[in-house]
């Protein structure tokens, strides 16, 4: 059994990471978040734009956001930052206290002047720092690690090189007791029928499918109709024929493994084994629901080179062509262009990416760590109100 | 290292195999990890499509082991396979496929 050296946290879970972060539960914080941030060496913001005007859905999928980032076992210590009385960071903050996180949250807006409250968050933060520091590594064995599967910015080969090999490794990890999730619900139309055969019984099946036709709906409900749409001109000029083969493309992240259970967005999954988190295909907002649903580590092919990182989880970068690979080196950390120039097999790839998924665990940074590409967003489905 | 193959099979169910790079009409088509040789028909542009087993009118065509659409005529061995020679699913097509166990 393969094993790596993590953090443990109160609550049983494991974190490759020992962040100190700070998080905003209203928008209008998002530039204070960035300031006090800056006041204590080590500490990341993490920005976001929800707040308490939304309807009931969006509100709960922003709380279930916030609480799974700021308790992700990653997080060795956080501090909300909220506004007056009516904040959700006194909601986020009892519930990850329960279980022993170790979380604070200040207001703004409740009779201290900025500065105080800037003052005493900055004070909160460096005990929290030292406190990191303190923490030691335990081994830990693979059965306990939760990969998020995502890509953004595909092409042609994303579905020959990148995605298969994210497949074959996604097997490994899944045949050694741990854990993959698959997400992007868009990029399943077409093929919604083929991921569901690999459902492990009629009732995830048929979870799969509705996800698929409410997403499919909503996306009608604005005008825009992605069966009619795809594939495109430009995947047809790439060698794409069918909006089956596009969407075959994108699930192929998953493997053959069995599909154990389908989770709504940002939740944590109740089983091991395969998973699919129903997400949108927007990277950002697709990732931090990964995060926030306890992945430790996320896998992202790319055929255009996206940046998009977490200040959460690290992000492996998987090139599709040696010529991302080349020209954007910087921003990549496995290439899968090998497949093309018959360097390397599916096979092969999948097991370098297993390997970069143990070094990571173990500390090793990835491109967009090295970057400090911390992008984050909470998906919303609603109006703003 | 040299390259000895020019295109790839994703799944041994594929009756198509992946060009990985610009294959000329004439050339012979050779799969990694697949002995056999088959002569490419007409020029297969990298990316895209060739079939590697007789693909009969109105037959599935197999790529990562699955079926991604059915064929609208028939498509000998070393022909290119696209949007000419193939359609998407129909919904009924779809939903039969689907049988969730």
């Amino acid at each position: 059994m393969r094993t790596f050296e993590g953090y443990r946290r109160p609550n049983g879970s494991i974190g490759v990471r020992n962040h100190v972060i700070v998080m905003n539960t209203a928008g209008e914080l998002s530039s204070l978040t960035k300031k006090i941030a800056q006041l204590v060496p080590g500490v990341i913001p993490v920005v976001q734009q929800g707040g308490r005007a939304q309807y009931k859905e969006d509100l709960n999928q922003t709380i279930r956001t916030l609480t799974g980032t700021v308790g992700h076992p990653n997080v060795s210590g956080a501090l909300l930052l909220g506004m007056g009385e009516d904040d959700i960071a006194e909601e986020v903050k009892e519930d990850l206290k329960e279980q022993h996180h170790h979380v604070e949250a200040m207001y703004f807006n409740k009779g201290k002047s900025l500065s105080e409250v800037l003052n005493k968050g900055k004070q909160w933060l460096e005990k929290a720092v030292e406190k990191s520091k303190r923490e030691k590594k335990v081994t830990a064995d693979v059965t306990e690690l939760r990969i998020g599967l995502n890509c953004g910015g595909s092409d042609a080969w994303s579905g020959i090189t990148a995605n298969p090999a994210i497949g074959s490794f996604s097997d490994a990890i899944v045949r050694d007791g741990g854990t993959s999730i698959l997400a992007e619900t868009t990029e399943a139309i077409g093929a919604e029928h083929i991921l569901a055969k690999q459902a492990i019984n009629p009732d995830v099946g048929q979870q799969f499918l509705q996800i698929v036709q409410d997403y499919e709906a909503r996306i009608k409900e604005t005008g825009e109709d992605i069966r009619s749409a795809n594939p495109s001109p430009g995947n047809m000029t790439g060698g794409l024929t069918t909006l089956e083969e596009k969407s075959l493309g994108c699930i192929k992240k998953g493997g053959n493994s069995p599909l154990r259970e389908v989770i709504g967005y940002a939740e944590s999954p109740a089983e091991k084994g395969f998973i699919f988190m129903d997400t949108p295909g927007y990277d950002v907002e697709s990732v931090s629901g990964l995060t926030a649903g306890g992945a430790q580590i996320v896998l992202f092919s790319t055929g255009k080179g996206s940046p998009t990182g977490s200040p959460i989880a690290p992000v492996i970068k998987i090139g599709t062509n040696p010529r991302v690979c080349r020209t954007m080196s910087e921003h990549i950390d496995v290439n899968a262009g090998k497949i093309i120039e018959g360097i390397s097999t599916i096979e092969e790839i999948g097991e370098e990416i297993y390997q970069k998924v143990i070094e990571t665990a173990n500390g090793a940074i990835t491109a967009a760590e090295n970057h400090k590409n911390q992008e984050f967003a909470i998906w919303r489905l609603a109006e703003t109100i | 290292m040299e390259q000895t193959f020019n295109a790839l099979q994703l799944n041994e169910k594929d009756n198509v195999a992946v060009a990985l790079r610009t294959i000329k009409s004439g050339e012979m088509l050779s799969i990694q990890g697949v002995k056999e040789t088959i002569k490419v028909k007409e020029s297969i542009a990298y990316g895209h499509k060739i079939a590697i087993s007789f693909i009969d009118k109105e037959e599935k065509v197999i790529k990562y082991g699955e079926c991604m659409g059915m064929s609208t005529e028939e498509i000998p061995p070393g022909y290119h396979v696209h949007v000419f020679n193939v359609r998407g699913l129909k919904n009924n097509e779809r939903l039969s496929t689907a049988e969730v166990k």
